[in-house]
């Protein structure tokens, strides 16, 4: 079983890179881009023997406790089989 | 009075905060490696600069999780002073002994200069040798120094006086052309509550000798060994 993290900024905080990234995808010519914003991808292996709802509630943690920084960031769980 | 010097894998400014101790403030100093626990016997814990585990997942964050930052928090409650430098800072917010965050600077860079920064509270253990109003020319080297808090934090930072350092240009006017990674409200270095804790994104320890080309930092230092001083009388 797997757990993805995905970590992303807040929506009401600046993203520096993210913005840096949007500028070289328009000087590259890519039209009709409104934003980009950066973020991380985790993706933890987890023993099958879990069950899904347990699975969730470790990711959930780990996501919460050490992935993200509450202050800036925001987190989301998915778990697949 | 003793200074203990946190040392994480990657620490890269644990000697200059070393040496600034042994020579200008002339007391003992230890290194403290990050698996002890044991801070008995320190009046004051320095947490370094540097890129502490590889900078990897947040500046600051794996190192706030280690054994020593457990004992740290201790020493923090019980009233003792815990001074983070540059990746210091970081970790001491990541542990949340400082509020805010410290981010990706504004213009993505990592920028290495010196800059001014003006004292903006002097009732402080840290700054009481210094002048209201100062300007200090420290040098930075960073680049997650981008200070960021909500709205109410940044209220009650601006209440409590913790706001003890902001960028400034060399007479003491705050313009966003001095303030070098973005920071909010040009913030530089803030303290806790109770003011015990500081962190501050400039490296004063590399700012004790002229031929380093400032010595501005020496009177925080100072400052702090006079604190130890005023405490220990107190015991």
């Amino acid at each position: 079983m797997k757990a993805k993290v995905y970590v992303t900024l807040k929506p009401s905080v600046l993203d520096p890179q993210g913005k840096a990234i949007h500028h070289s995808l328009e000087s590259l010519g890519y039209r009709d881009i409104l934003d980009v914003r950066q973020g991380k991808y985790f993706e933890i292996a987890l023993d099958d023997a879990a069950g899904e709802a347990e699975a969730r509630e470790a990711a959930e943690k780990i996501a919460k406790e050490v992935l993200t920084n509450p202050i800036i960031e925001d987190y989301r769980v998915e778990i697949v089989q | 009075m003793k200074f203990g010097v946190i040392v994480f894998p990657g620490s890269n400014c644990d000697h200059d905060a070393y040496h600034v101790v042994s020579k200008h403030i002339g007391q003992p100093v230890d290194f403290v490696w990050h698996k002890d626990t044991d801070l008995s016997g320190y009046d004051a814990i320095l947490i370094p600069g540097g890129f502490s585990y590889g900078d990897y997942l947040r500046a600051g964050a794996l190192a706030s999780f280690s054994p020593v930052m457990n004992a740290v928090k201790d020493f923090a409650a019980d009233g003792k002073f815990v001074f983070g430098i540059c990746n210091g800072f970081q970790i001491l917010c990541e542990t949340g002994l400082l509020p805010g965050a410290l981010m990706r600077n504004a213009d993505l860079h990592f920028v290495c200069k010196h800059v001014n920064i003006r004292t903006e509270n002097t009732n402080t253990p840290y700054t009481s040798e210094l002048e209201k109003g100062k300007v200090l020319s420290i040098p930075i080297a960073h680049a997650e120094g981008n200070y960021v808090c909500d709205e109410e934090t940044m209220n009650s930072l601006e209440e409590n006086g913790q706001i003890v350092f902001r960028y400034c240009d060399e007479n003491g006017e705050l313009s966003p052309e001095a303030n070098p990674n973005g920071a909010l409200s040009n913030i530089a270095g803030i303290c806790n509550v109770d003011q015990n804790v500081i962190g501050m994104m400039p490296h004063p320890e590399r700012a004790c000798e002229e031929v380093l080309g400032s010595n501005d930092g020496r009177d925080i230092f100072r400052s702090l060994a006079k604190a130890i001083t005023a405490a220990e009388a107190r015991v």
